[in-house]
């Protein structure tokens, strides 16, 4: 099953170009985090959300919106044979819109998980390698955000930016990209700053200076891929917290009322009183997703940061 | 016949202290000659690697050049560096003049393959340059140093500590400069490694017609490639002359100690005397001659005055008032 670096090697050829060696890398990374046993169980989820956020549309037995979806007679239906996970309070079937919540679930956490690890690097990047004022500027900035009480900052701006969805690309769910990517940078700023402190003191960054290597040149060539490793490390676990905050926003309201997230499936089964009437089966199933894809991404980080600080293993 | 390359007249470097300026480089001169291999020897902290670094324009911050000249001469005429802003340094810096860091481990990125931190070197003074160019003029440059160009696309952590060195030197000869300054090129390797990479300086500097200044404390290592030694103590040259001479009969108290501490190969089983006393603190230097409170020669007349280099035989200077000196007064020697 298993697919070895030297396999894709051959099937690109002997040639190996950068994308063929980038291609060798990732398998080879992907492999070592497989072999741990918390990384397989996060693999093994992520790659099953992954395959549900690309089929789910295919795979689901009707769409949401649709007119004929509505069956008020079979109103908050439990399991059954026509509906595996039962019916919602307009006789919807709930395991179409499960499927459906991946896609919504996986697209905002990536989305927002990647954007604020971009943001976060860059302002630690420049925040460690320029120092003095920029730095303390930028590192004020930082302390900001990252006391700031996430849930009433997040719920406050959303709501704020609601009236303006349609200048947003993306609508409702654009606006929650938005504020889980100006609210989630700030961890990784610190760490980033922190190690590029120690790395911009280092011989072969005065030894690239004296080359005649511009700033820029310096923070692209040699402090990013130096700090990349714990960058993707924090990534994964904001990729995490923003699937975490796209429910939480979702389940306060805030999420698009057209779109089907895990999030917002738990929103529309507690306006419906799911939880009073005992309808376990539609809060449950989106609420243990996104417990399990949260707990993948953290696996995954886990076994990263692990493996980036040998020291650390066996704790 | 003299034809100097790099000439540094009266260099002073310093920081700022409570009651002005600390100086740890104190009026040091000399001259390269081109195709010259010069020794800049020393014990720790003496100012040898400072007054490398000012040369380059590349002092800590905090130090600064307090005053003297640096002139390079170049195929486009003689250059002051001691005027040229940042971006001046730039258009000499590498191409005209390059540095061997100390220690090949921390000058190298551990991120980065080889190929591609010669590379940059080249295409930072060179942008428009063709990538295939490149990439070959990286494999010639490893192969001159005696690394297999196929191993251009490892990593750093995949050679070991002399063809790291190596790889350093690689990365100076990127432009064909005509001067290099290498600082403790040899410092952390075993003897045979320290050994092949010296002979690979020397035969570049005979292929290439490079000068080569080179910086260490081991005397031993001058005395193996260069033909000339400046002796450096407490921020100034106390002796500087062609290596036989100066390695024969020392002109100075501190040439004579700093031989003597030399084990000999063969010699008697015995420790070899040590320098009394401690470097002077460069924020309270003595007055007179600095080295008189550990010297064995020092009279009243060494406790006054300015210690300037005078000549005491063919091309050979000392600061030692005695000078010139008889036969060397303390046991041991390299050779």
């Amino acid at each position: 099953m298993a697919v070895s670096s030297e396999t894709v090697a051959q099937l690109l050829g002997s040639e190996r170009g950068p994308l063929a060696r980038w291609l060798v890398g990732a398998v080879r990374v992907v492999r070592a985090i497989g072999r741990r046993p918390l990384g397989a169980f996060g693999l093994i989820t992520i790659a099953i959300v992954v395959a549900l956020a690309l089929l789910g549309p295919a795979l689901a037995p009707q769409d949401p919106l649709a007119s004929s979806s509505f069956d008020f007679a079979n109103r908050m239906q439990s399991p059954s044979s026509a509906h595996w996970l039962g019916t919602d309070e307009s006789g919807r079937d709930l395991f179409s819109q499960f499927l459906l919540g991946a896609r919504v679930s996986l697209i905002v956490g990536l989305v927002a998980g990647i954007a604020s690890a971009v943001i976060g690097a860059a302002v630690g990047i420049c925040a460690g390698y320029f120092g003095g004022w920029a730095d303390r500027g930028l590192t004020f900035l930082d302390d900001w955000f990252l006391v700031l009480p996430f849930v009433p900052f997040a719920v406050l701006m959303a709501a704020l930016l609601q009236d303006d969805a349609e200048s947003i690309p993306g609508g409702q769910t654009g606006i929650i990209v938005l504020v889980l990517a100006i609210t989630g940078w700030a961890g990784t700023t610190r760490i980033v700053r922190a190690q590029v402190l120690s790395l911009r003191e280092r011989q072969f960054v005065e030894r690239a200076r004296s080359q005649g290597a511009s700033h820029v040149w310096i923070m692209r060539r040699h402090i990013l891929p130096n700090v990349m490793p714990i960058v993707w490390a924090n990534t994964v676990l904001i990729v995490a917290l923003s699937v975490l905050g796209e429910a939480g926003l979702s389940y306060f309201g805030l999420g698009d009322p057209d779109s089907f997230s895990w999030g917002t499936v738990l929103y529309n089964g507690f306006q419906a009183g799911a939880i009073n009437q005992g309808a376990w089966w539609y809060v449950l199933p989106p609420g243990i997703a996104i417990t399990l894809f949260v707990l993948a991404f953290f696996a995954v980080g886990q076994v990263i940061d692990e493996s980036s600080t040998p020291q650390a293993r066996r704790l | 016949m003299s034809d100097p390359v790099l000439t540094v007249d009266d260099l002073h470097v310093g920081y700022p202290g409570e009651e002005g300026d600390i100086e740890i480089v104190t009026g040091v001169s000399f001259e390269l000659q081109r195709g010259e291999a010069l020794g800049l020897a020393g014990e720790s902290g003496c100012g040898k690697t400072t007054t490398a670094l000012a040369i380059m324009k590349l002092l800590a911050p905090g130090l600064r050049q307090i005053s003297g000249t640096v002139d390079l001469q170049t195929a486009n005429g003689v250059v002051h560096l001691q005027k040229r802003t940042e971006r001046g340094m730039r258009d000499v810096r590498w191409t005209e003049i390059s540095l061997v860091f100390q220690g090949a481990i921390g000058a190298l990125d551990p991120v980065q393959r080889v190929s591609r931190q010669i590379g940059d070197a080249i295409r930072l003074h060179d942008p428009e340059a063709d990538r295939t160019a490149v990439r070959e003029r990286v494999k010639e440059l490893l192969e001159r140093v005696g690394i297999s160009g196929e191993r251009a696309s490892q990593y750093p952590h995949e050679f070991s500590g002399g063809m790291r060195q190596r790889v350093m030197i690689a990365l100076a000869l990127a432009c064909e400069p005509e001067v290099i300054i290498a600082d403790e090129p040899t410092t952390a390797l075993d003897v045979m490694t320290q050994a092949q990479v010296l002979a690979l300086l020397e035969e570049l500097r005979r292929d290439l017609g490079l000068a080569l200044l080179l910086i260490t404390h081991d005397l031993a290592v001058i005395a193996e490639t260069c033909e000339r030694v400046a002796v450096m103590y407490a921020g100034s040259i106390v002796e500087t002359g062609p290596t036989d001479a100066v390695f024969a009969v020392p002109q100075h108290p501190y040439t004579q100690r700093l031989l003597g501490a030399f084990p000999l190969v063969g010699g008697e089983r015995a420790l070899p005397p040590a320098i009394p006393g401690t470097p002077p603190d460069p924020a309270d230097p003595p007055s007179g001659c600095r080295f008189h409170p550990r010297c064995h020669l020092a009279r009243e007349a060494c406790w006054h005055g300015e210690m300037a280099l005078r000549p005491v035989g063919d091309d050979h200077d000392s600061a030692c008032l005695f000078a010139p000196l008889q036969q060397t007064a303390v046991a041991g020697g390299v050779r």
